[in-house]
């Protein structure tokens, strides 16, 4: 007997020539949460249709709360929820009719589905728009809404597909809060992401896919150790002070800084943090010079991306290029 | 976010629900209910099957009333009635195609099946839900028949047969939705298929003029098209006007009934096997 929530060993899965996974080993222990990140394209979502019994696996085995993704598909079914990446909300249902349908296919009877389905509204601040067809709603509210049908028969292990891609950041924050609050209550979390900062924020283990294999694993403090931690960035106003800018950071950081003399940026690794910062700030007031923008910047994933590949990271061709780096501020 | 929420942890109850058992029938069910609220809520599909046969009542009973002949004599109107009702019913095929269409384009499908229930019962669910929703358009013509001037003349058990007859029609043309929604990726090109394939195959037929009044090679295909057959089964069963041709012509004139049961029959054997292999196909990846 496992005490893993999700295990997996070897999976590969192949359209045609592409190899969307390509050997991958995943092992989330019980209320832990786990971020698969890595780009568009990556295989992420591949693994959790895989892992949700919506695809069968080319190669490799697989487990979820020790059942066999392969074997026993229905047994898997019953203990999991899945958020696809596309929020699969009914447009023409509302919030309501949503989550007690999701209740009835659980077998859950129409009535206790309906009960459920209140509090589920009542728990994501969905109870005024309950009875409002789903299509109505904004992205925020429908993310809220896939989620909560995710949760209708109180699953072991929760997946989420790339929960707060196209969010507006407003709605993005509102529904990490939500996620804290399901991992403080102990769920199982497998959730994928673009975003490092998001991995970050809500994960315990990060594993870093890439081309359907896994290139790194951690916790993001550990991944971040990997590309050199918080960063120092200056930008100057004048292109002249660029030199004495250098010396400066240069002494405070204790390494040699990268300039780029195009976008007028001084940036070298900072390990005394926040500390850092102040004394550098200090530094620059007294030499006098003229500063645009002043702060520790976080390694984004192009940044592990260059580190652990020795290249950026490339979106797929067929794939859509969605920015990696950045989260994107596109509302869907 | 709540701060009730903060206290009531939404998942991992240690409690299990008791779960009631679920049945492929209930579970049907409930996809099936799915899909009849969604036809309340889509004017455009709703008025398909209730706005535009009534239409077409109106429109050929009082445009091409006068105008059209029905060999042997009687009603025009009364001829009209069963080419509306098998026209409306052949076209009853895009009703689940275009819902299927829209559910595997949109992740309904995904959705379904992570849950925990028979994969059959989501294919199921349309199916019955558009059987139901087939009852609506043949409603809506009865009462606008009457209204300009239909009438039947035979008995009750000819008018059961003849509904029973459309019944089981709608249930073999929902098997062709079926394979069309499976076969074809996106609503857009069901759509195309409904212009290009099925509009011609309802019109190329008994529909609204006898197939004696076509030119030879139309009249051959109309003569052997079942929407043809459907039509002349109705008008023979509710005793109007051109339903069962005398000796002389081909046998499913002559045989309207029969000849539009062996086509249920065979559309059902033939289409619901293929359908349910292209809408497993559709669904893996
Ligand atoms: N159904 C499919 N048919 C063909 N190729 C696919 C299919 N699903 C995914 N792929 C390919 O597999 C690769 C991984 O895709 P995916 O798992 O969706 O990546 P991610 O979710 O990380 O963006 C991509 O190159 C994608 O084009
Ligand atoms: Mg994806």
């Amino acid at each position: 007997m496992t005490t893993n929530a999700i295990e997996a060993h070897g999976l590969v899965k192949t359209y045609g020539e592409k190899r969307a996974l390509d050997g991958v080993d995943l092992a989330v222990a019980r209320g832990a949460v786990c971020a698969l990140l890595g780009p568009n394209g990556a295989g992420k979502t591949t693994a959790v249709r895989v892992l949700t019994t919506l695809t069968l696996p080319d190669a490799g085995t697989a487990t979820v709360a020790g059942h066999d993704v392969v074997g026993d598909p229905v047994a898997v079914r019953r203990v999991l929820g899945l958020a696809a990446q596309d929020a699969t909300v009914d447009g023409l249902l509302t919030g309501h009719e949503n989550l007690t349908m999701i209740g009835e296919l659980h077998h859950l009877g129409r009535k206790r589905a309906k009960e459920r389905a209140t509090v589920l509204l009542e728990q994501f601040t969905l109870t005024d728009a309950s009875d409002k067809l789903a299509k109505e709603y904004s992205g925020g509210m429908r993310r809220r809404l896939d989620l909560a049908a995710t949760l209708v028969a109180q699953p072991e292990v929760l997946f989420l597909d790339e929960p707060t891609t196209g969010l507006d950041p407003r709605a993005r924050n509102d529904l990490w809060d939500v996620l804290d609050e399901l991992v403080a209550g102990g769920a199982t979390i497998l959730l994928t992401t673009q975003y490092l900062e998001e991995a970050d924020r809500l994960a315990d283990d990060i594993v870093v896919v890439d081309h359907g294999r896994v290139i790194a694993r951690g916790d993001a403090r550990s991944l971040k150790r990997q590309v050199g931690g918080d960063q120092l960035r200056v930008v100057v106003a004048d292109r002249a002070d660029l030199d004495a800018v250098t010396a400066i950071v240069g002494r405070i950081a204790g390494h040699q800084p990268t300039v780029d003399v195009g976008a007028r940026s001084v940036v070298a690794p900072a390990e005394g943090g926040t500390s850092a910062i102040s004394a550098l700030a200090d530094a620059l007031t007294e030499a006098e010079i003229r500063v645009e923008d002043l702060g520790l910047a976080q390694p984004t994933l192009d940044d592990v991306f260059l580190t652990l590949t020795g290249a950026p990271p490339e979106a797929d061709d067929d794939a859509a290029a969605v920015p990696v780096s950045t989260i994107s501020e596109e509302q869907r | 976010m709540s701060t009730q929420a903060a206290t009531e942890t939404p998942t991992l109850h240690p409690a299990r629900p008791a779960r009631a058992r679920g049945t492929f029938v209930s579970d049907t069910w409930v996809i099936a209910r799915r899909g009849l609220i969604h036809m309340r809520r889509q004017p455009e599909a709703l008025s398909d099957a209730t706005i535009q046969p009534v239409m077409f009542v109106l429109l050929f009973a009082f445009v091409f009333g006068g105008a059209i002949a029905v060999p042997g004599g009687g009603s025009y109107k009364e001829f009209l009635m069963g080419g509306i009702f098998a026209q409306t019913i052949v076209f009853g095929c895009f009703g689940v195609a275009l819902a299927l269409s829209n559910d595997r384009n949109n992740g309904a499908i995904d959705r379904f099946h992570s849950l925990p229930i028979s994969r059959a019962s989501v294919l199921a669910g349309h199916a019955v839900a558009n059987l139901i929703r087939a009852f609506l358009p043949i409603g809506f013509m009865t009462i606008a028949g009457f209204v300009v001037g239909w009438r039947i003349h035979s008995g009750v058990l000819d008018v059961l047969g003849a509904y029973g007859l459309m019944v089981v029609f709608s249930f073999a043309m929902i098997w062709i939705g079926v394979l069309l929604g499976s076969l074809v990726p996106t609503p857009e090109g069901v759509q195309g298929v409904a212009f290009v394939v099925i509009f011609p195959v309802t019109f190329i037929a008994s529909t609204f003029v006898p197939t004696s009044t076509l030119p030879s090679v139309l009249k051959t295909i109309a003569e052997w098209n079942p929407t043809s057959s459907l039509a002349n089964a109705l008008r023979h069963l509710f005793e109007n006007p051109g339903g069962v041709t005398p000796s002389s012509g081909a046998w499913p004139l002559q045989h309207p009934v029969a000849y539009t049961l062996i086509w249920a029959v065979g559309i059902v054997v033939v289409c619901a096997p293929l359908a349910v292999m292209q809408y497993q196909r559709s669904i893996k990846s």
